[in-house]
């Protein structure tokens, strides 16, 4: 529609009136006809669906109800509101005792080196810096999260919460984002402000003719 | 050895390869390919056979092979995908048609495929639902079922930077296969789902224990949990025996090995969708939840490493994008000055790869041809200088699909014509 005004100065320009008088009526023949397709289309896809599920029965019956404890088995996930956290704290000196066990093999001495994903953003380091927890990632929380799912590689979930509250103390210290007395436990932990939240945007790309 | 071949006890004579030698029958030759044959006490066995046994004899003096249980290819067809570390890649320069045979369908996974019992198997509901439900892999499959054939693309699928590069190598984690299991508004349905949800975790159980955030739109709207591939169950590294899937978004975000959805008003804020799976963009953002794969082509022949003919040249490729259908897919054989419309095959699906064919008639000059797709909502495949113009310097490695050139030489090579932003 942008290209439109553009498009009635070149016919004006021309000297074609016969064109510039047909064309408010072409253009709403072609948006009418367009829009009208779009709504059939919908409407076509809304029947299909709504034929599709008259005839079925309120519920199918397949399944059980899943019970309680079922769900709590694999419900571990932590939220960025604190929500999932469980009770315990960990703080900075035993999360850097953990570390040089259990993760520096991978994430290096310090957190800078690798071989695997860099966690600590070095001393002088500019942008994102190998996407360290300092500068790219927007909740403290989903360190818990992660740490506890899936942490260390070669021996996943097998961290206790006080294990995991404390590494997530030493990783978020070491990115110079906790004080060195700094304890996290399920109160702490989601007031933690990180660096890179206000970094963060929603997808803007809507298809069309633009490119982003 | 191989577990799978049965050696001929004394006295069992294979009836169909009288004239290969006992020895070679009984295994051990490096070069044996698995043939079956026929025992004489009549049972049909497998049994190690050179490659020359294929090709020594005129097919037609000798009887043939019996029918057997499971098919094998042809032992002068062996296309292998490319494995590394954590991903392994789909050779698209080597198939014909739109279907990913179901074992070249490429593979990402963050902690390798987990063993799982599909009696074993549960997908339990639950969070913002009215009933929190568990089900059966037998569960699943007495919903009513659909079948849909649609894309699946890695978004951090792409690869630069040297002239010896294959399809296979730039642009391999894409595949395609025909999907059937229940739709995830089925199970909406069946539990109830709240109408305030707005979101949900989908959860997966590998050694990751994958998680993903998913718009419940998504869910309403075309989302399945398949349970088969290419007519067959899914193959374990595509996440037997169930995983999401998510027609035309990116890959990770189809869960594989599926064990647990969560209804939420709020994402979760998984590392997948913060420190993975976002890119960089303008102005020191960062570009969080980009589901949609915008779309792609690229030309599968003539690529490297085609040694090319002069004469008449049937360039052939794929095009694709996660917004919908392909409307048009141009080519160019004059490194971009001019643009042609290549066919499109039949059937041209949503959300799907659609091949495109071009006739061109290669006098032997150097140049470059290259393709590019516009999908149904107008989007025009960039190439890397516009999408380096919108997103700037810093831009991601993720969801770049650029228009992508391959460089003809004088003498027939066929080269990937490099390029790099970083």
């Amino acid at each position: 529609m942008l290209s439109v005004p553009n498009f009635l100065k070149r016919v004006r320009g021309s000297g074609n009136r016969s064109l510039l008088l047909l064309m408010p009526l072409l253009l709403l023949f072609a948006c009418r006809s367009r829009d009208a397709a779009i709504e059939e289309l919908q409407n076509s896809r809304d029947a299909a669906a709504i034929a599709e599920t008259e005839d079925w029965p309120a519920t199918f019956g397949f399944g059980k109800a899943a019970t309680a404890s079922q769900i709590a088995l694999l419900d571990t996930d932590v939220r960025p509101d604190g929500r999932g956290l469980p009770v315990g704290s960990g703080d900075v000196v035993t999360g850097r005792k953990l570390y040089a066990a259990k993760c520096a093999a991978c994430h290096g001495a310090t957190g800078t080196e690798g071989p695997f994903d860099k966690l600590v953003t070095a001393a002088g380091a500019r942008g994102n810096n190998g996407k360290t927890i300092g500068t790219y990632w927007p909740y403290a929380t989903t360190l818990y999260d992660y740490i506890n799912r899936a942490m260390p590689f070669n021996a996943p979930g097998s961290l206790t919460p006080d294990e995991v509250y404390s590494l997530t103390a030493y990783l978020l210290h070491a990115n110079n984002i906790l004080p060195a007395d700094a304890v996290m436990t399920a109160q702490s932990l989601p007031q933690v402000q990180m660096p890179a939240k206000e970094r963060f945007i929603t997808d803007d790309r809507k298809g069309g003719a633009e490119v982003r | 050895m191989n577990d799978d071949l049965v050696k001929l006890k004394e006295g069992e004579e294979p009836l169909f390869y009288r004239k290969v030698s006992r020895r070679t029958m009984l295994g051990g030759a490096a070069t044996a390919a698995l043939v079956l044959v026929q025992s004489a006490a009549g049972k049909v066995v497998q049994a190690g056979l050179p490659e020359a046994a294929f090709t020594a004899a005129d097919p037609t003096k000798i009887q043939g092979l019996p029918p057997g249980e499971a098919g094998q290819k042809s032992p002068f067809e062996q296309l292998v995908r490319l494995p590394s570390d954590t991903s392994s890649r789909t050779p698209l320069q080597d198939l014909h048609g739109m279907i990913t045979p179901s074992d070249l369908h490429f593979e990402r996974h963050h902690a390798g495929i987990p063993a799982i019992d599909p009696a074993k198997y549960e997908l339990v509901i639950h969070g913002m639902v009215e009933k929190p439900m568990v089900f059966k892999l037998a569960d699943l499959k007495r919903f009513p079922a659909v079948s849909r054939i649609c894309f699946l693309e890695c978004s951090g699928n792409f690869r630069t930077g040297r002239e010896n590069m294959t399809p296979q190598e730039i642009c391999g984690l894409t595949s395609q296969s025909e999907w059937t299991g229940v739709k995830l508004s089925t199970l909406f349905r069946e539990v109830g789902v709240k109408p305030k949800a707005t979101w949900f975790l989908a959860e997966g159980s590998d050694a990751a224990v994958m998680t993903r955030s998913i718009p419940v739109r998504k869910g309403w709207d075309d989302a399945l949990i398949v349970y088969g591939q290419n007519g067959e169950a899914i193959r374990p590294a595509q996440g037997y025996p169930a995983r999401l899937l998510l027609p035309g978004w990116e890959g990770n975000t189809s869960v594989k090995w599926l064990r647990r959805i969560e209804l939420s008003d709020q994402p979760f804020m998984t590392r997948e969708e913060t420190s993975k799976y976002s890119e960089p963009v303008r102005d020191g953002k960062i570009r969080q939840f980009s589901f949609e794969m915008d779309a792609r082509s690229i030309i599968t022949f003539p690529a490297y490493p085609t040694q090319l003919d002069k004469g008449w040249v049937e360039i052939r490729g794929i095009a694709w994008s996660g917004r919908g259908k392909i409307r048009q897919v141009e080519v160019s054989t004059d490194a971009g000055k001019s643009w042609q419309c290549a066919r499109l095959q039949e059937p041209v699906l949503d959300k799907a790869h659609t091949v495109f064919r071009h006739l061109w008639e290669w006098r032997g000059g150097a140049t470059e041809i290259m393709s590019r797709a516009t999908d149904e909502t107008g989007y025009v495949q960039p190439t890397l200088a516009q999408l380096l113009a919108a997103r700037g310097e810093d831009m991601g490695g993720y969801h770049l699909n650029p228009i992508t050139t391959f460089v003809l030489k004088r003498d027939g090579q066929v080269l990937f014509k490099p390029e790099t932003w970083r």
